[in-house]
């Protein structure tokens, strides 16, 4: 619908798996933020 | 299609005569043309007020909802879906119901036919095949194929899945329809023009949920755009606003929808509603083989797991 490839992330980790979520995690926070600020779905500034 | 209503009534009378249910749930004529709405007969006397025709697009399964008392249901091929669905979610005990199946040929798109006379519709009588429209005293023949709900001219379920009594013979479903030329075009398209394409599209929104209401699937108690603790939504005509609602309803029915129309049909703007539901449906199909409300022994893909389940979404 819209929403950049990339901005959203699924994954399966156990509670077991420390290492695979610290992976994941830098690897999802790596990419959002090359993506730059989701602007799309800010609301614009009131006019008053 | 007309013919129904007779066998319809008889059936009916059967069924409230004999005690067999508390109250017929079908269709009485609108006080605007084009527009049949639903109604509860509780007397056989008052039997005569059930009418049957191409304007009985919504979908009957909404008004199930919780319903302790024994139930005779008017059921299209959507409705009838819709019924499954709500069995196998516990919104109905199927022991509950006698459903009377109307195998069916499509509903009319009211807001396409209105369209077609600027000067007004006077009176609008159709038979089998065909429509008459009396606009200021002129009347235009309208084939009924041409003027059908989109839902409807792309129907591969257009007779009751689920059903004790028939209304009339079983209709030849329609084969080779391409269903879902509407996903695959925005589907193509980049994720900016895709963000664009349904700004257009909710852009007439004034957000009085009306295909919330219509929708069979959406009974929860509180909805999430009512909700205040917290507010997942904002209740203003906000665009983002207005598409968080669109998105998460959209979501809300995945696996659920039997793209029975009902929102289109009770958008008072006219925005397509289905084209969320569409791709979720097409997905559905597509991953899992699955379409919703064909059979009450199956779970529904989202509730269960098979090992052959698409994966590649996860990392």
């Amino acid at each position: 619908m819209g929403v950049e490839p990339g901005r959203l992330s699924f994954s399966w980790i156990s509670s077991a798996e420390s290492t695979k979520f610290v992976n994941v995690v830098k690897d999802v926070t790596a990419t959002v933020k090359a993506l730059g600020p989701n602007n799309n779905f800010k609301k614009a500034a009131k006019v008053a | 299609m007309l013919g129904y209503i007779d066998k319809i009534r008889e059936i009916s009378k059967r069924l409230l005569d004999e005690g067999r249910v508390d109250m017929i749930i079908g269709f009485r004529k609108g006080t605007i043309l084009m527009m049949n709405e639903p109604c509860f007969v509780k007397n056989s006397g008052e039997l005569s007020t059930l009418v049957w025709d191409s304007n009985c697009g919504i979908n009957l399964a909404n008004y199930l909802t919780d319903r302790k008392e024994k139930i005779g249901i008017v059921a299209k091929g959507c409705d009838s879906r819709n019924i499954v669905t709500h069995i196998i979610e516990n919104k109905i005990k199927r022991e509950k119901l006698v459903i009377i199946g109307v195998p069916c040929k499509g509903m009319l798109d009211k807001r396409k036919v209105a369209g077609m006379f600027e000067n007004g519709i006077d009176d609008i009588r159709e038979d089998d095949n065909v429509v008459r429209v009396k606009s200021r005293g002129v009347e235009t023949s309208l084939n009924k194929s041409d003027v059908l709900q989109e839902n409807c001219a792309l129907c591969i379920h257009r007779n009751p899945v689920i059903y004790d009594e028939l209304a009339g013979p079983l209709v030849e479903e329609k084969k080779d329809v391409d269903r879902y030329a509407d996903v695959r075009r925005i589907e193509a398209m980049t994720a900016q023009e895709k963000w664009e394409y349904f700004k257009d599209l909710i852009s007439p929104c004034i957000r009085c949920y009306a295909c919330r209401n219509a929708c069979p699937l959406c009974y929860c108690p509180t909805c999430f755009v009512d909700e205040s603790r917290p507010q997942w939504c904002g209740k203003s005509q906000d665009e983002i606003d207005t598409r968080t609602f669109h998105f998460l309803r959209a979501y809300h029915c995945a696996g659920r929808c039997t793209d029975c129309g009902a929102c289109e049909r009770a958008c008072p703007v006219g925005i397509k509603v289905r084209q969320f539901t569409s791709k979720l449906n097409k997905d559905c199909l597509d991953m899992f083989g699955w379409e919703a409300g064909v059979s009450p022994d199956e779970r529904p893909p989202l509730d269960t797991f098979k090992p052959g389940d698409p994966g590649d979404f996860i990392k």
